[in-house]
């Protein structure tokens, strides 16, 4: 965000030009000028100005009309008229048609001064509010998904954006990083949401089962069909079908997903009505569909049917700065449904939560935090309640050395740090595990 | 910086010397040998700032110089009612005078030394400025905007720490 004010002086007398461009370049604003209001409007086509101080008498053109004019080349500038005859009328005019104000010449110092750095407060504030406004996201029903790392706040942002349109979205990121919380936000900021979300697992159904899960079935379709069935996407109708796990579906589904998107009908199995439905898809997926598309087993054809928007879901190892956050918001969440006090997090513990990887994003990190509720004291969250100290390895970008040092440590304090005991678990002799708790200058601790 | 108009030899040979410390630059005081009747506006009864302000960098004026006239004339910019001083940003000149700053301007006692502390905080105000220091808001520093002498009388005649840095740096690089 800028920081200098900029301001364009425009009158046609040189004597004013040139005080007036003194007085502020004096006090540290950015100043240009024009001497009458053709070669204003070119400088305002060609920069950008924040402050227009224009005098309100010049030949050819007048300040009310220049104002005008201004406003429609960059309606967002402050313009300031400049009258050397205290008249109301033009004032009025000119503050009618939107003009911050008007000083008349000869100005009092003291009156010039406030009036600019009124104008130059409303610019800070101005910009200030529109940097905020790109931080804030005004989604609704959001409450579940928690972040304000600047990558929450792209897919926020992103999630803002394509929810009032009705294109098809695939939502990529690992398992755990909340995909299908991100179809609900979509849909709950959608003029859809009145309607249904219908929500199919794509991976958890056998092709036979999704098949008679999205188009319904008529009665006697099948064995066990015993009655008429909607299918998910005739549910789906007026509203947003979430589609999760899509890759894990077959080549005949995905043939028969291509024909219902590009027809929006369909009919039930075992029926010959076509049915008809309005709905949104939005897709979800951990696998690389692209790459799948390469290697032949995703069709291309609905690959870019689908992939109409793409939103991908940062893993929580990407977005650490989010991860107190997220503690406080799980231990909120688990301790009421819990009905139990609400706790804390020893800070040894949040360290070490932060630190970690988490392979199985907020999922597990929601896991851990409900787990350490039930088996922790009722207090506060300790170190010993995370089920953290196994992975010292496979998260560490230590070095062998320091591997080395953790790991012995970690064996002594299991046993107490009985060298005879510890030895044996390390499978070492007593005299190299002597040695390397010197080497490591390890002690045990209070 | 040369001077216009009956000012006292000890008066000049003294502000010398402070614009000597302030700006660690030797100083020379010389006579301003011009006649301003030109630029004097009738209607208003005061002096063109911004002429006279043109015929000081003209006739004065060089490259490596600075060069203050000290006038005793009641200065105006067309913008404003009346001025203390005036210099060119990141230029060569300056002007200032001492009418505006005098205690009987405002009908109170003569004060010789208030009115050379006052005059001595605008001159080297406006060199400050020819030296590209802008206006500053911290209360004390001498490049705090004053618009009336009350606000002079409360500022130093010193530089903040920040337009004191800023200053070093402009002067280093001459």
């Amino acid at each position: 965000m800028k920081t200098t004010i900029s301001m364009l002086i425009v009158d046609d007398e040189d004597s004013v030009r040139d005080s007036l461009y003194n007085w502020f370049i004096e006090d540290g604003y950015e100043v240009d000028c024009a001497a009458n209001a053709k070669e204003a409007l070119t400088k305002i086509e060609s920069s950008r100005f924040d402050i227009i101080l224009a005098d309100i008498k010049m030949p050819g053109m007048d300040g009310l009309e220049m104002h005008r004019r201004i406003k429609a080349l960059n309606s967002s500038a402050i313009v300031i008229i400049m009258t050397a005859f205290a008249s109301v009328e033009t004032a009025v005019q000119a503050l009618k048609d939107g003009a911050f104000d008007y000083i008349t010449k000869p100005f009092d110092p003291d009156d010039l001064s406030h009036l600019i750095r009124n104008a130059a407060k409303q610019i800070s504030l101005k910009n200030e509010n529109e940097a905020l406004k790109n931080k804030i996201v005004t989604l609704e029903n959001i409450e579940d998904i928690v972040g304000n790392s600047e990558e929450m706040i792209r897919v926020l942002k992103e999630v803002e954006n394509v929810a009032p349109t009705n294109s098809s979205v695939i939502i990529t990121g690992e398992s755990g990083t909340g995909k299908e919380l991100i179809a609900r936000a979509i849909h709950s900021n959608s003029p859809r949401k009145f309607f249904p979300l219908v929500t199919v697992h794509c991976g958890a159904l056998s092709e036979d089962l999704l098949e008679s899960e999205l188009f319904g079935h008529e009665k006697g379709a099948f064995t066990g069909a015993m009655f008429n069935r909607k299918g998910r996407f005739e549910m789906a109708d007026g509203g947003t079908i979430f589609l999760d796990e899509i890759a894990t579906i077959s080549m005949k589904m995905q043939i028969e997903l291509l024909r219902v998107l590009e027809t929006r009908s369909f009919t039930r199995v075992g029926g010959n009505k076509e049915i008809r439905s309005d709905f949104r898809i939005i897709c979800a997926t951990n696998k690389d569909l692209k790459k799948m598309v390469a290697e032949g087993t995703f069709r291309e054809d609905l690959y870019y049917r689908l992939n109409v928007v793409n939103i991908s879901i940062p893993p929580l190892r990407d977005r650490k700065e989010d991860i107190p956050m997220l503690v406080n918001y799980f231990m909120k969440k688990y301790c009421t449904s819990m009905s139990r006090d609400l706790i804390n997090i020893d800070p040894a513990a949040m360290r070490r939560i932060v630190e970690y990887n988490f392979p199985g994003n907020v999922r597990e990190l929601e896991n851990m935090i409900e787990r350490a509720i039930v088996v922790g004291n009722g207090k506060e969250i300790r170190l010993k309640d995370l089920p953290l100290e196994k992975d010292i390895i496979s998260d560490s970008n230590d070095s062998l050395n320091e591997l080395e040092k953790k790991y012995i440590f970690q064996t002594l304090n299991k046993y107490n740090w009985n060298i005879s005991r510890t030895a044996k678990a390390l499978r070492i002799d007593r005299v190299t595990l002597y040695n390397k708790i010197k080497k490591h200058d390890l002690s045990q601790p209070k | 910086m040369v001077a216009h108009g009956r000012f006292e030899n000890k008066f000049l040979e003294r502000l010398s010397n402070d614009v000597n410390v302030a700006f660690n630059t030797p100083v020379t005081v010389a006579q301003f040998h011009h006649d301003i009747a030109l630029y004097f506006d009738p209607a208003r009864k005061q002096y063109d700032a911004n002429r006279i302000l043109k015929l000081v960098h003209a006739e004065y004026s060089s490259q490596n110089i600075k060069t203050m006239g000290l006038f005793q004339v009641d200065l105006f910019i067309p913008i404003l009612t009346y001025i203390f001083g005036q210099a060119e940003y990141k230029g060569n000149a300056g002007i200032a005078s001492v009418f505006r700053l005098r205690n009987e301007q405002y009908g109170m006692q003569g004060n010789e030394r208030l009115l050379y502390e006052r005059f001595r905080k605008v001159v080297i105000h406006e060199l400050g400025h020819t030296f590209g220091l802008i206006h500053c808001h911290v209360p004390i520093c001498v490049m705090r905007p004053g618009t009336y002498v009350e606000d002079i009388d409360q500022k130093k005649h010193l530089f903040c720490n920040k337009c004191s840095n800023e200053l070093d740096l402009e002067l280093v690089k001459r």
